[in-house]
């Protein structure tokens, strides 16, 4: 399985990285001006290692398929972003974090990874302010934190609940600084559909110009994913509705192998569906859980109002079953918990799917303004989308699907097993085990995008540099183009009745239904087959009007679905296999008596790590064991 | 609810262009504007038609994608929000909505109701920065920024380049989105450093693209979708009556 090496340093935790990053090979300026490096995506990964390639001299060809690379996913994030400055003495340290992430996680996450993203996530928040990013300030002029689910220290740094805008503005900022100089070169509106590899490196990308329809060849020296999760399986999701792990799906069909891909995280706040047109879930970002109060009535069926049912007559669950933590409890625990009440018939709202989260105790406690300094833009928009205003009545709120801690297997310098193409960000699987912590995406990205990629990616371009600048004419680049085109012949032959999104409404469905916050091998088999006839189905009655050589918006989510298809087999295929329970994946048939998740580390402490063998195929299965030298491996407890 | 939609339709840069009328009978009022419009497309995908061709990616008003002029006015009726936070609500049942793109040369429109807002990205790469290697950066509390001034930068910077205040402007202007980022910095000690020079090129290059000037109507900020205030455009003109002088001198150097 050489294939399959990690790359971890040898070392203490604490020195790995730095002692790695002394052994690591440097490219001379003279030699990076001549190099050039493709980035596909620009979110705060991409952006952020985007500006600092170009920084140092390479030339960056940066590509996304909004408009504006200041329009990608990240933008959305809202609660904050970690760092471990201590700044409020509350004995924060790299290594609590470290450990945070790491129990978070469920302990399925790679330790060496783990200790370098909160290593460099100081310095993160040092950069985005030099930046002019306008963090939130205390009255004397410091930077504020507030604490965040999963964690007992306040290390969550914020910009009110548009912490991801902010972020991803500064860092786009930065890239729009180089793209002045030149040293980037923005490709907007260009949807990514194949890989490009010349004797087994990455070399390129073809992509489609989504304003002319043409094909476009792109060359590199090295390519880096930095395309976002694939939460849009489930068709319903706090994601942006444009995201997919289309890109992600080119790579693992070239040979990059995907890690975890059943590890999805279901975020437990996010405003229930309202109708069957909805397009997606709003998040109520998990900051509220810091003063709001999660309960459900103690009767079944309860139809009264929320502000008529007495304090005696409520369970506030969360702080009944999880004493030590309470509210804050991780995501994972707050949303089967949720599913758990609405199951069992305690849920509220027209459907009997949500729960409240209450800001009244708060409100009387601290004052409205003190409350709606914190949360006002999120009370907002709740009020926007709900009518019902927040510091009157409790939210209603349940679970959607939010991130995906699995993604393309990198090794410790974020390289997947294509040599030569790299995966950061959201589009990796390295730092969030089982389960993300909150306000640790951001950080993640941009400490991928800022501080470790752009070191590490040298390593391998020290061995290129004798490599001249890659022509497009080369056969790979012809066939890469062919079999994109051939894909959209395909599907513009159909000639069906159904659209896209119609398609793309049933998988989620499937999803939903067999993969989502529960699972059990039984419905994951049922799924497969339900899989499998939907595309059956999708490549007879898909229909995409219009044309192939002007925007074409139906196709472009065609193309999308289509990716949808393998990525979500792959995720039952995983879920299948891993016959445990673990942060967000529970199999039901792998539970403790008071239905918390049961873990099986004999068995199954290792990275899942899948190999394409073709469509409707069954993947090979490969595993990164994991080894925890620093860390005692516990059963996690919120109690 | 049924609705008569009239949609501009323009299959391409070169093209005319010219209302189309369609009817909607399945529309409902806990509908999004941008759901109804996903509801005509499907309508129109149905019939073997070319669906509308619109802009739009995080539909909760923060992306800025989405960008539609809604019975005459950017973002439609409401305060405050995005077309993708356009409740169904704010119409009546048998209504006509007529739907256009930003109509300003400074946005091309590609197709249907998509513009091309490529004239912000280079007005951005003309300044809209700070010139911070990264790498470089000190502590974040070296930099003692009260909270108000902190506040106020935070607003500035709530923008979110959806185009609506040059859509709103009989000018064509693109005033407020230059201002809120040169205000947002001018705001903080870590850009007030080139707080001139960045005015002064942020301005020159709106100017030649070909954007209005401001005469103060003040109708980007009552469309803005994020309630960016007409008082940083204040402030960029003070900013601007710096870089006049500046730059008046650094000819003479
Ligand atoms: C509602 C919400 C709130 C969140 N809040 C927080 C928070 O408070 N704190 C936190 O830490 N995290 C939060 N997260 C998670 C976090 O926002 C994301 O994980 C993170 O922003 C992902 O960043 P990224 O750079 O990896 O990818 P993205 O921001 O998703 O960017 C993907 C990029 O790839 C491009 N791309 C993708 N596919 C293609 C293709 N085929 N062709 C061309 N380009 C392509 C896109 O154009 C885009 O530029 C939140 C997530 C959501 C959904
Ligand atoms: S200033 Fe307001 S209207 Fe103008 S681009 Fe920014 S958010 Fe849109
Ligand atoms: S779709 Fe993002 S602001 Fe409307």
């Amino acid at each position: 399985m050489a294939k399959l090496d990690a790359k971890i340093p040898n070392g203490p935790l604490a020195q790995k990285w730095t002692n790695h990053k002394n052994s690591l090979k440097l490219v001379s300026p003279a030699n990076k001006k001549k190099m050039d490096i493709i980035m596909v995506g620009t979110g705060v990964a991409g952006a952020a290692a985007a500006a600092s390639l170009g920084q140092m001299g390479y030339n960056v060809k940066v590509f996304c398929f909004q408009d504006s690379p200041r329009r990608a996913h990240s933008v959305a994030a809202q609660g904050g972003i970690n760092a471990t400055k201590n700044y409020r003495n509350d004995n924060d340290s790299v290594y609590r974090l470290f450990y945070d992430m790491i129990k978070g996680g469920d302990f399925r996450a790679r330790e060496a990874n783990v200790y370098r993203a909160a290593e460099v996530s100081s310095s993160i928040i040092d950069q985005l302010t030099a930046q002019g990013v306008p963090f939130a300030r205390e009255y004397g002029g410091n930077l504020t934190t507030r604490s965040f689910g999963g964690v007992q220290v306040s290390r969550t740094f914020y910009a009110q609940g548009q912490t991801g805008q902010q972020v991803l503005l500064g860092s786009y900022s930065a890239l729009k600084r180089q793209a002045a100089k030149g040293s980037v070169t923005m490709y907007e509106r260009r949807q990514m559909l194949e890989i490009v590899t010349i004797d087994g490196k990455a070399r390129g990308i073809i992509c489609r110009n989504l304003v002319t329809g043409e094909m476009e060849r792109h060359s590199a020296h090295a390519v880096v994913m930095a395309t976002g999760g694939y939460g849009t399986i489930y068709f319903l999701s706090t994601l942006a509705v444009n995201s997919s792990g289309e890109a992600a799906y080119a790579a693992y069909k070239k040979g990059a192998f995907f890690a975890n891909p059943s590890f999805i995280q279901i975020h437990p706040s996010c405003i229930p569906q309202l109708n069957e047109y909805q397009s997606k879930l709003t998040l109520m970002s998990e900051s509220l859980r810091n003063d709001g109060r999660v309960w459900a009535p103690k009767a079944q069926g309860d139809k009264r109002k929320p502000n008529e049912i007495p304090v005696e007559e409520r369970d506030y669950y969360l702080e009944r079953r999880y004493p030590a933590f309470g509210n804050l409890v991780p995501r994972d625990i707050a949303s089967r918990a949720a599913k758990e009440r609405c199951d069992a018939g305690y849920g509220v709202g027209e459907t009997g799917y949500a729960v409240y989260l209450d800001f009244s105790d708060a409100i009387k406690k601290q004052g409205k303004k003190v409350i709606e300094n914190k949360y006002g833009n999120l009370f907002d928009l709740y009020e926007k989308i709900t009518g019902e205003s927040p510091y009157k009545m409790p939210m209603k709120i349940y679970p959607a699907g939010h991130y995906t801690m699995g993604g393309l297997w990198v090794d410790y310098n974020l390289m997947t097993t294509i040599p030569g193409l790299y995966a950061i960000g959201e589009a990796n699987f390295s730092d969030h085990g089982a389960n993300r912590l909150g306000a640790s995406a951001l950080m993640q990205g941009s400490g991928d995008g800022y501080f470790v990629l752009p070191i590490t990616i040298n390593d391998y371009l020290a061995d290129e540099i004798q490599t001249p600048k890659i022509s497009t004419d080369l056969p790979e680049f012809h066939d890469a183009e062919n079999e994109a085109k051939a894909r959209i012949e395909k599907l513009m032959n159909i000639n069906g009745k159904t659209s896209p999104l119609a398609f793309h409404k049933k998988l989620g469905k499937i999803m939903w239904d067999r993969a989502g916050m529960a699972r059990n091998a039984e419905g994951l088999k049922k799924g497969i087959e339900e899989i499998n006839q939907l595309e059956d189905e999708f490549y007879k009655d898909l229909n995409i009007t219009g044309s192939t050589d002007s925007m074409n918006q139906t196709l472009e989510r065609a193309l999308r679905v289509a990716a949808s298809f393998e990525i979500a087999r792959l995720i039952i295929y995983d879920a299948l296999n891993r016959n445990e329970s673990c942060g967000a994946h529970f199999r039901e048939e792998y539970q403790t008596q008071d239905g918390e998740a049961l873990r099986n580390d004999e068995e199954f402490s290792y990275v899942s790590v899948w190999e394409y063998q073709g469509n409707q195929k069954m993947p090979n299965l490969h595993k990164e064991d994991l080894v925890f030298e620093e860390v005692k491996v516990q059963q996690r407890s919120y109690k | 609810m049924k609705l008569t939609l009239k949609v501009w339709r323009q299959a391409g840069p070169k093209d005319k262009g010219q209302f189309e009328t369609y009817q909607l009978d399945n529309a409902s009022l806990d509908m999004t504007f941008l759901e109804l419009m996903d509801a005509l497309n499907e309508k129109l995908i149905a019939e073997g038609k070319d669906p509308v061709a619109f802009e739009h990616d995080c539909r909760e008003g923060i992306c800025g994608s989405c960008a539609m002029m809604v019975n005459g006015r950017p973002h439609g009726p409401g305060q405050e929000i995005t077309t993708c936070q356009l409740n169904m609500k704010a119409f009546k049942d048998g209504e006509t909505i007529t739907v256009e793109p930003w109509r300003t040369n400074s946005f091309p429109v590609i197709k249907d109701l998509v513009v091309d807002r490529s004239s912000f990205e280079k007005i951005m790469e003309a300044g809209g920065f700070v010139n911070v290697e990264v790498g470089s950066a000190v502590d974040s509390n070296t930099y003692k920024v009260s909270k108000a001034r902190a506040d106020e930068a935070f607003d500035a910077a709530a923008c979110i380049g959806c185009g609506a205040c040059v859509a709103a402007c009989k000018n064509s202007s693109a005033m407020l989105f230059v201002a809120a980022k040169v205000s947002q910095y001018a705001l903080l000690p870590q850009g007030k450093t080139e707080g001139v020079q960045r005015a002064w090129n942020m301005l020159a290059k709106m100017d030649e693209l070909g954007f209005g000037s401001c005469s103060n109507t003040g109708s980007c900020e009552a469309e803005c979708p994020k309630g960016v205030s007409l008082s940083h455009i204040a402030r960029l003109n003070r900013e601007f009556i710096k870089a006049g002088f500046r730059k008046a001198g650094a000819e003479k150097l």
